[in-house]
């Protein structure tokens, strides 16, 4: 963990199929240790289909990914899983599990290929609902949870492996104003605690609340990537959005104006 | 925690399977209707012989065929993760009737070609199933392998529905009916020995990854970032459950509903983790088919053909546990 730089991707090229179209074309971006980074861009960008590719699931056509320095496609993968969670969108849970047994399934990758989780992986279990304040819902069903609760044990669930980095998929999308600031509180304080946290999100005030770093994309490219004050400017947001956008500054904090006509 | 409480059901179960057992052993038709006495069985040498070579391997293969096709079930539907599939659907039910018809039209009623063609087609019918689902181009993976299942079913049953037709009405065609109605009553120790080495890899192998089901139960790319191969992993634990479920079959016929039930009360009384609800599925589904197939012996002179038991009496559970229970229809 000595690398400042924990994800490297270099030149990534990336489609879906041979009659499919390119869905990312020569991006290179580099995360830093213990940042927060968002990935932002319009919806259909390739924001989801970038976190794929981090965690091994896809394979780019062309281009290099290095996690600490190690290319992924040489990393086996109960170590890929132990460096790194994935927290989807959003999950279908076709069986009623307890919360506290789904969350267990993030033991998997210490556990062996004929393994469980014992009294040990229970207690992190334990350590880390209560971590994320959601103690009381050990015992309910999954399948009974609001949207806010669903998202949080989704993300005990990565916690549960003792990643170095968090990706999130759209972590904010179905969540309401209060759960959404809880979210990003919580992922303030994953960061505080070392953490690599990376989250794609089509919303630039989402990245401006808390975002250290930020990769923007557009057309299948990473039109800007770095510190998150100089990535995410009037210019670059205009230019990934194709709209007018301007960045102001009110009371300290930074929001963005869509230049919008309304009805016209 | 939780899983104190369920180490007690599990106990009681496990001890509730064994005493069905040993009473199995003295219900029946000999020497009169019903129940053989303790004395009788110690005194009579023909009753011992009778325990020994007949109720006991009908005995172990009731319990054999339950615990298979309960977990069978349970295997299935938390990889294809729909509480609605049932053991035999990927082409194996319909694949060992065509085999055992087959077998019939051909060989006549021999034990030996009519298990080895019944499995044979069953296991085709899953390799079918699953070289279809590779080649289809539509949908997800799993809806893939289900419509093949279906389609390589569907196949089968019309090939079976032609060698019905081709059948001497009065010799072959009642034996393949009774065949396809299921039941244990040919049973031996020659039967019990032929099926352990397909029913012990089997079991053993979706024993020991149970607790895998779980992750495997969750969406492709949630599975893969906890480090699951899910399509891998997948295909293992259904070559395990389909290969005791079809060695069974190929002796038992086609005994519906247990397969599709017991995972149900099984997720009902251990929960939904497959850690202990699929061993809790082979216990139910063991005691259900052992009870069941008791009644199929005993009840009357003749006898009744399991599949219409398991049937008859699974309809009614699955009727009641859908009309009192809250099921969980989740997508």
């Amino acid at each position: 963990m000595n690398s400042p730089q924990v994800i490297t991707l270099t030149d990534i090229s990336f489609r879906y199929g041979a009659k499919h179209r390119w869905v990312l074309e020569s991006l290179s971006a580099s995360i830093d240790h213990g940042s927060i980074t968002a990935i932002l861009g319009p919806n259909g960008v390739g924001k989801t289909t970038l976190l794929y590719l981090m965690l091994g699931l896809l394979e780019p056509q062309t281009g290099v990914i290095r996690l600490d320095g190690r290319e992924i496609s040489s990393i086996p993968r109960t170590e890929v899983s132990r460096m790194i969670g994935l927290v989807p969108q959003l999950e279908s849970i076709p069986f009623p599990y307890q919360v506290v047994d789904y969350t267990a399934m993030g033991r998997a990758p210490h556990l062996g290929l004929l393994g469980a989780p014992q009294a040990h992986d229970y207690q992190v279990v334990d350590r880390i609902l209560e971590m994320l304040g959601i103690s009381a819902l050990a015992d309910r069903n999954v399948q009974a949870l609001s949207g806010g609760e669903a998202q949080l044990i989704r993300i005990a669930r990565s916690l549960a492996q003792e990643p170095d980095i968090l990706l999130l998929d759209e972590p904010t999308a179905h969540l309401d104003l209060a759960n959404k600031e809880h979210m990003l509180q919580m992922l303030c304080r994953l960061a505080e605690q070392e953490m690599t946290v990376l989250f794609t999100t089509h919303d630039p005030d989402v990245a401006f609340s808390i975002a250290t770093d930020a990769v923007l994309m557009r057309g299948g490219q990473a039109i800007a990537s770095g510190d998150m004050q100089s990535v995410l400017t009037s210019e670059n947001l205009s230019n990934a959005y194709q709209l007018p956008i301007t960045v102001h500054e009110v009371e300290g904090h930074k929001v963005i104006l869509r230049n919008a006509e309304g009805c016209r | 925690m939780k899983h104190r409480n369920n180490k007690t059901i599990f106990g009681l179960s496990i001890l509730g399977l064994l005493l069905l057992t040993a009473l199995s052993l003295f219900v029946g038709r000999y020497p009169t209707p019903y129940w053989m006495p303790v004395d009788r069985m110690l005194e009579d040498p023909l009753a011992r012989r009778l325990v020994l070579t007949l109720r006991l391997p009908r005995i172990l293969l009731a319990l054999l065929l339950g615990a298979s096709l309960a977990s069978a079930g349970a295997v299935m539907q938390m990889l294809f993760r729909n509480p609605l599939v049932e053991p035999g659907f990927l082409g194996v039910s319909q694949g060992a009737a065509f085999g055992a018809s087959l077998s019939i039209l051909t060989f006549g009623s021999g034990s030996l070609p009519m298990h080895t063609l019944a499995i044979g087609f069953a296991l085709a019918g899953l390799v079918g199933s699953y070289i279809l689902a590779r080649r289809l181009r539509f949908g997800g993976w799993v809806l893939r392998l289900v419509l093949a299942g279906i389609a390589v079913s569907a196949l089968f049953s019309a090939g079976t529905g032609v060698l019905k037709y081709l059948a001497d009405p009065l010799t072959e065609l009642p034996e393949i009916t009774f065949w396809l109605l299921g039941g244990l009553w040919s049973g031996t120790w020659e039967d019990v020995l032929n099926v352990l080495p397909f029913v012990i890899p089997g079991l053993l192998l979706v024993f020991l990854l149970r607790w895998r089901l779980n992750l495997l139960s969750l969406d492709d790319e949630t599975a893969w970032s906890l480090g699951a191969s899910p399509e891998k992993e997948r295909w293992w634990l259904l070559l395990g459950a389909v290969v005791a479920t079809a060695a069974l079959t190929a002796i038992a016929g086609i005994v519906g509903w247990i397969g599709l039930i017991v995972p149900h009360i099984a997720r009902r009384l251990f929960g939904a983790d497959a850690q202990l609800h699929l061993p809790g599925a082979m216990i139910i589904g063991a005691a259900f088919t052992l009870l069941c197939d008791d009644i199929a012996r005993t009840l009357t002179a003749g006898e009744i053909p399991l599949g219409i038991l398991t049937s008859l009496l699974g309809a009614g559970v699955f009727m009641l546990i859908m009309t009192t229970f809250r099921v969980h229809l989740k997508r």
